[in-house]
């Protein structure tokens, strides 16, 4: 089902950028379309949920207002409805999706994040899942994940989802540390985790801010150092946070039974005999996240590796453009950050999209620089900071990466 | 698995999901129209969804929004889809993904 129109921007992904972009385009007047491969629209929102000075911030209701502002604007909504290649052609893009292909003058790539694993023994057992398979799956679904489970890795977004399911009822043994592998590395160290935690290096959505912080007085009353930590680990809101605990393995025959923990130094080594197994029906993986851009790439957007921002981003600059004409990102494809800084970008790439097009007025550069200030302030003031250093980063970046003209195929590092 | 009927702050689920039967390798079950396969699967406590093509090792849900591909299975009609992201449907007959004989290796099933 080709439409004989091209539409004037096609987004990929309904989440918090994916939709705001919508919203902004389609209020000034371009069409619009957003398709996403979950059945329902609002992303990783749909899921989440914390605390934020006595009241529940709650992401379902702010997917739910911009699904409103969609309809009413007549934006084109298709959930269910995978994109399996992306293709220019003259001067329209075209997307193979799982329903038939559609068309677009623009494209706004909004696609998100995904989760870094962390494998260890036995992890591919029935039962073991992503962290945010359990988010997706208590909050989303209404299905419980299990009765009873223990979350391997420290970092805030298993923070986040272990309060989350706590809160949906569901029984958690506690959060312990990866123990070191070929992919875990350093982060398995107790050390490390604590400087995680504290500096709350990069990944996760929510109350970053606030848990890091709960974390950081509780710490501190254990003494900052890791060894000071009691070997039973501290609770932070009743779930015991383990950082002197490893897994080791995770036992069962068809499907999780057990987890083998071990107690270790300082250093991450494991101090001998202290194994033993903690009982538990399922296992949440948390390994941060990545930005998730196998499109922009499949597009032809040049990369650019960037620790900060997660990992590897599609080139761009500060207004949301790829160096690919017609080609734009918004939202954690960019970076991994937060919903409402996801939602600012969204807001901004559309506002640059519009101006591309020749649509805003003579305005138009006012309009872009305001969304972009619009960008910096969101991200300044959010609770959750996914990482503290991030609008330096950013700056470096879009210095860097960001001033690349649109003809010329080759992107040059500046400066 | 539980169901979370009343989510203590998400509430209620806005929109009821009808009750239907599917079956899965044969057996029948009840599940909501429209949820996932994965989670309708997980309500009754059924993890496994896949046996590994080569090993035959149990394989079940892992990231549940599309990305992994763990939790591939058939559903008649349809082939192989992903249960994570595939609604429920009235009637479905579902079977889990399975272990495939190795052409290369030689390797025939059991």
């Amino acid at each position: 089902m080709t439409p004989a129109i091209p539409f004037d921007l096609l987004i990929v992904g309904a989440g918090p950028a994916g939709m705001s972009a919508a919203v902004e385009a389609a209020s000034r007047g371009l069409s619009a379309a957003v398709v996403d491969e979950f059945p329902e629209p609002g992303g990783r929102m749909l899921g989440q949920f914390h605390e934020e000075k006595g009241h529940w911030w709650v992401g379902r209701q702010v997917a739910e207002q911009l699904l409103d502002k969609c309809s009413a604007l007549g934006v084109k909504l298709r959930c269910g409805v995978s994109v399996h290649s992306i293709l220019r052609s003259g001067a329209v893009w075209v997307l193979k999706t799982s329903e038939g292909s559609m068309q677009a003058r623009n494209v706004l790539l909004a696609t998100g994040s995904a989760e870094v694993p962390h494998p260890l023994p036995g992890w591919t057992l029935p039962g073991v899942m992503s962290i945010g398979a359990a988010q997706v799956m208590a909050n989303v679904h209404y299905v419980k994940p299990g009765r009873r489970g223990l979350i391997i890795g420290v970092n805030v977004l298993a923070m986040a989802i272990s309060r989350e399911l706590s809160v949906s009822g569901v029984s958690i043994a506690g959060i312990v540390l990866p123990g070191f592998g070929p992919i875990t590395g350093k982060e398995a160290s107790p050390k490390e985790s604590l400087k995680e935690l504290m500096g709350l290096a990069h990944l996760a959505p929510s109350p970053l801010m606030r848990i890091g912080g709960k974390a950081a007085n509780a710490l501190g009353m254990a003494g900052f150092v890791s060894r000071f930590i009691p070997r039973s680990g501290i609770k932070i809101w009743d779930i015991p946070l383990r950082l002197r605990t490893v897994a080791v393995s995770i036992n069962g025959r068809s499907q999780v039974q057990s987890v083998t923990l071990a107690d270790v130094n300082g250093e991450g080594a494991v101090i001998p005999g202290s194994q033993r197994e903690e009982l538990v029906d399922f296992v949440a993986i948390a390994g941060g996240l990545y930005p998730l851009a196998e499109l922009a790439s499949v597009a032809g957007c040049p990369f650019v590796y960037a620790e900060e921002l997660g990992g590897h981003v599609p080139v761009h600059d500060e207004q949301m453009r790829t160096p690919v004409e017609g080609l734009y990102v918004a939202g954690n494809i960019t970076g991994i950050e937060s919903a409402l800084v996801a939602m600012a970008q969204g807001r901004l790439a559309a506002a640059t999209i519009c101006g591309d097009t020749g649509l805003l007025d003579q305005h138009h550069d006012h309009e872009v620089q305001e969304a972009m200030q619009d960008v910096r302030r969101v991200r300044a003031s959010a609770l959750i900071q996914f990482r503290p250093g991030i609008q330096e980063a950013r700056d470096q970046f879009y210095r860097k990466w960001g001033s690349f003209q649109r003809d010329g195929q080759e992107i040059k590092e500046e400066g | 698995m539980d169901r979370i009927e009343n989510h203590p702050i998400l509430g209620p689920r806005k929109t009821k999901r009808e009750p239907v039967d599917f079956t899965f390798n044969g057996e029948q079950w009840a599940g909501l129209k429209g949820e996932p396969i994965a989670a309708a699967l997980l309500a009754v406590g059924i993890r496994t969804l896949r046996r590994h093509e080569e090993s035959g090792s149990p394989r079940g849900l892992y990231c549940a929004i599309g990305h992994c591909m763990e939790c591939r299975l058939n559903v008649q009609g349809k082939g192989t889809v992903r249960a994570c992201l595939t609604p429920l449907e009235a009637g479905m007959c579902i079977s889990e993904g399975e272990r495939l004989p190795n052409e290369i290796t030689g390797r025939r099933l059991p």
